[in-house]
């Protein structure tokens, strides 16, 4: 067997933290590799760190290697000391179960979770020894595919990948890995033919297969070459109707070194109908499909078991929104045989409703609550349809610091569509209010304020919104920190912070960029511009410069507003969304009109569940307690929902973990 | 009651910190069913107390650990006096080496007075060390010259300040013990106390400085002299090597 293990343990050595490229997970397979079965490589262009817990790609590591025609191993992105080394001793890129190169596999997957590593992809690839550009690769070349949230708009990316796979990859994986073996029985042959093979799979977008045409340096649209026959004009998401049928991972991967989400998670439901306008996530994954909440309890307590971890965070886009939620903490948080565990919540609403399951579920080290309004003012937030009343926030920020949590912390946005400096400033004075909340029950009450820069994303409301400019962003972050320098008495116990606006640039360019940035990452990546998403390394002169060198603007590709009928470079696609339901949502958040949440209310046709024939698979036809945000229904207002569920917890009892943070990072 | 067990950490694992070997025994614990004391006070934690760090990517034959377990069918001091202790030992080993990654592996657990810490009570540590690319007469020539010296002094940084520190005291033994197949194997015992001299700081600290290849810590000391002990004296179970990979 090919492993480049006895060439690595001699330079593992010489780098930072080598525990990174060593595997070792429990949980971890061992696969046979063999002549028919299709050999996959799924990679996450970042660190170990933050790549390893990512549930995607565990999800299909298990899937794929469950099956018998195929194998999977892991690789991340080798920090920049390791890269340096395994250029200087012509070592290739690896993988981490069986230390086999990159190159022996079949297929390299990347999953894209944000715009900033695209860089990395290529960075993975040529490390990999394998032609950056599709179209320099030979017949016998590894496919390189991508999937995940960014491959949504893939077309910065579209001459360098192979194919894109579109929405949930348990059912497509599948798919592909027939067409591979199928190949591979019949001895391969043109890469061309495999391209056109692939464009039949649903969900698989091959865009060596379609062109896109420009005018007056603005794209026209991207279409199927005439002669390729076998794509089609829009490639559709893929969604998979019930989260009950797949129950992955079943063997969460316990790393040996620390990760970050360094517990167990357990899905409970993906999609999100909030309807959250700048949220894309919320968007491309509807509808909701719920997992059973039986079925929720068995992944926690065997997992529990399995991996020794005393944590558990229970994963979604909005967690308090799940219709088992008040019993599967319940039953947790009393199930003896797990230990004492903590439960954690990784994105609160904002109602004292979720605090008090918080309450329930973390029991020690009550330090920070992070809750995330994301705009200053009540304007702003129907705007952006995320319909927090102020005083939901105070409730819950009330019911914190009574409950002994000292630190809260807020996420906001800045740099959204209608903004002014009010709505900016109001940011401030919420979290003004909030100290003073919390000055009622604790001595230093602290506040942290988070402002993120607004990137507008492809297939939501926002897409036709011109960004603010970096030194747009850079003003508006003055105007913060100039107001609290103004009173700084007045501002105790509230701390600043915020994203740097160039890399917010940036993520805006790739975010909705076309085919003509494909050249712009490659020269940033032959620059040395790998891992942009780490401040240490984040250079936007990289970028400017090659924009420049590229006769291409951020003003032209990033700051300007969208007209109606604009050609965007992710028509071709579909997350099931009509776009124009997407116009009138934008029309309507001008207009500051909110939206209801679709789950509870009549359907308004977005495209999501009736262009697939599937339907949210929610278990509570009513809406949970306390959930004012969003859904602007005749509902108790979180403020109004007493904080304790039920009897407090037996505290003379030993606690057998360390529980952390709830939703904190 | 408190338990001291010995360890092994070899092949792809020996990568791991000291401080992710921390972790990994917390969750060992856990989930091997092991009832570990926990600490009082605001954020509890298990009970666990570690020897001397081994450095990132050395191996070892000699970590040692310290827990404290409620007592239960395994950790029962009553049947550690009455006789059962061989079978309870070996049934602890066995099920605490399923609960860790492959490369880590318990060879000897046995119950102990509570008294000095592991960190204080070691005195000395055997380094066994492959150094490739040298012949047997040159690394016995660059041995002798080690012995040789009165002192071995060095300049290193402590707290951004120079200090100057003599090494030579802190070599107790040092010996060319065999042929590999690119080079030799040192064996090497070093002083822990006040500070561990550790062994790149040896092979380095005179001329030609050497590079060990792999590095593995044989045993750890508590006293010194002939009849010397460690600081676990029951009897070492052989480690399942058949689970360390190829």
């Amino acid at each position: 067997m090919s492993s480049l293990w006895s060439e690595l343990e001699r330079v593992l050595g010489e780098v930072q933290k080598p525990a990174r490229y060593i595997g070792c997970e429990d949980g971890m397979t061992v696969p046979d590799h063999h002549p028919d079965a299709v050999a996959w490589l799924l990679l996450y262009p970042d660190t170990y760190e933050v790549g390893l817990p990512n549930q995607g790609l565990q999800i299909l590591y298990e899937i794929l290697n469950e099956r018998s025609d195929a194998v999977a191993e892991r690789s991340y992105a080798p920090w920049t000391d390791l890269a340096e080394v395994l250029r200087r001793e012509g070592l290739p890129l690896f993988s981490v179960d069986t230390h086999r190169p990159a190159r022996d596999f079949d297929i390299l997957a990347f999953n894209l979770s944000a715009e900033l590593v695209f860089t990395n992809v290529l960075e993975c690839v040529d490390l990999a020894g394998i032609p950056v550009r599709t179209a320099d690769r030979a017949d016998d070349d590894p496919l390189v595919l991508v999937g995940g949230h960014c491959a949504y708009n893939p077309e910065p990316l579209a001459d360098y990948v192979d194919a894109a796979v579109l929405g949930d990859g348990e059912e497509v994986v599948g798919e592909i890995t027939e067409v591979m073996a199928a190949w591979k029985t019949a001895g391969g042959g043109p890469r061309g033919d495999l391209h056109r093979r692939l464009a039949m799979v649903a969900g698989v977008y091959v865009p060596s297969l379609y062109e896109a045409t420009f005018a007056d340096g603005r794209l026209q649209g991207v279409r199927p070459r005439p002669e390729s026959t076998e794509a089609i004009e829009v490639v559709e998401k893929r969604t998979v109707a019930d989260l009950a049928d797949w129950p992955y991972p079943k063997k969460q991967l316990v790393p040996v070194t620390e990760v970050v989400h360094d517990r167990l998670n357990v899905e409970v439901f993906r999609g999100c109908t909030r309807g959250c306008r700048f949220c894309q996530a919320g968007m491309i994954t509807r509808p909701v499909r719920e997992r059973p909440a039986g079925q929720v309890r068995t992944m926690v307590s065997e997992g529990l078991k399995r991996t020794g971890y005393d944590e558990v965070a229970l994963t979604s886009l909005s967690t308090a929104d799940f219709s088992g939620i008040e019993q599967v903490v319940a039953e947790t948080v009393a199930d003896d045989a797990c230990g004492q565990v903590s439960v954690s919540l990784p994105s609160l609403r904002v109602d004292a409703f979720t605090v008090g399951i918080a309450a329930e579920i973390q029991k020690a080290r009550r330090t920070g609550l992070t809750f995330a309004p994301e705009a200053g003012s009540w304007r702003m937030r129907q705007v952006i349809n995320k319909l927090i009343r102020e005083e939901d926030l105070y409730a819950a920020v009330e019911a914190a610091y009574s409950q002994g949590w000292r630190r809260v912390k807020l996420y906001f946005l800045t740099g959204l569509p209608t903004e002014t400096d009010e709505d900016t400033l109001g940011i401030l004075h919420m979290a003004r209010r909030c100290v003073e909340v919390g000055r009622q029950h604790i001595r230093n009450p602290s506040v942290t304020v988070s402002v993120g820069g607004f990137v507008p994303k492809p297939f939501t409301p926002f897409q036709w919104f011109g960004q603010n400019t970096e030194t747009e962003l850079r003003r508006k972050v003055g105007v913060l920190r100039d107001e609290l320098k103004r009173d700084t008495k007045g501002y105790r116990g509230v701390q600043l912070k915020w994203h740097d606006p160039r890399a917010t640039a940036i993520e805006g360019l790739l975010s909705r960029g076309d085919r003509r940035l494909g050249p712009v990452v490659e020269d940033v990546w032959r620059s040395g511009g790998v891992f942009q998403e780490w401040s240490e390394h984040f250079n936007l002169e990289l970028w400017t410069d090659a924009l420049e060198r590229q006769g291409l603007t951020l003003e032209e590709m990033v700051y300007r507003h969208r007209t109606e009928d604009e050609a965007f470079a992710w028509d071709h696609l579909s997350a099931g969304l009509h776009r124009d339901f997407l116009w009138q949502d934008w029309r309507d958040a001008l207009e500051a009109v909110g939206l209801e949440d679709c789950r509870w209310t009549p359907c308004y046709d977005c495209g999501a569940c009736t262009g697939y024939g599937i339907e949210h698979v929610v278990a509570s036809a009513v809406p949970p307690a306390g959930g004012s945000q969003g859904t602007g229904q005749d509902l108790v207002g979180g403020g109004e929902v007493p904080v304790l569920l039920t009897s407090r917890p037996d505290t003379s009892r030993p606690h057998r973990g360390a529980p952390a943070p709830v939703g904190s990072a | 009651m408190r338990i001291r067990i010995r360890f092994h950490k070899k092949g792809k694992v020996r990568f791991t910190s000291h401080r992710d070997v921390a972790r990994i025994w917390e969750r060992a614990f856990r989930r091997a069913g092991i009832a570990v004391a926990y600490s009082q006070g605001f954020s509890p934690r298990q009970k666990l107390s570690f020897g001397l760090a081994l450095s990132t990517g050395h191996e070892s034959e000699a970590e040692f650990l310290d827990v404290d377990v409620v007592e239960d069918r395994f950790c029962n001091s009553e049947a550690w006096a009455d006789g059962r202790s061989v079978a309870l030992g070996a049934e602890l080993v066995e099920t605490l080496s399923a609960a860790l990654p492959v490369g880590i592996d318990v060879v000897a657990v046995a119950p102990i007075e509570k008294g000095d810490s592991l960190q204080q009570a070691v005195v000395a540590c055997t380094w066994s060390m492959d150094v490739d690319d040298i012949d047997q007469a040159d690394a016995e020539a660059w041995v002798a010259d080690v012995l040789s010296r009165a002192e071995i002094v060095v300049e290193r940084e402590r707290k951004g300040k120079p200090v100057i520190e003599d090494l030579r005291p802190h070599v107790h033994a040092l010996d060319v013990t065999g042929i590999t197949e690119n080079g030799v194997r040192l064996s090497a015992d070093l002083g822990t106390q006040p500070r561990a001299l550790r062994p790149s700081e040896l092979l380095t600290a005179v001329d030609p400085p050497l590079v060990a290849r792999t590095v593995c810590r044989m045993n750890q000391w508590t006293s010194q002299g002939p009849d010397r002990e460690e600081p676990l004296t029951a009897p070492v179970i052989p480690a399942p090597s058949a689970r360390l990979p190829a």
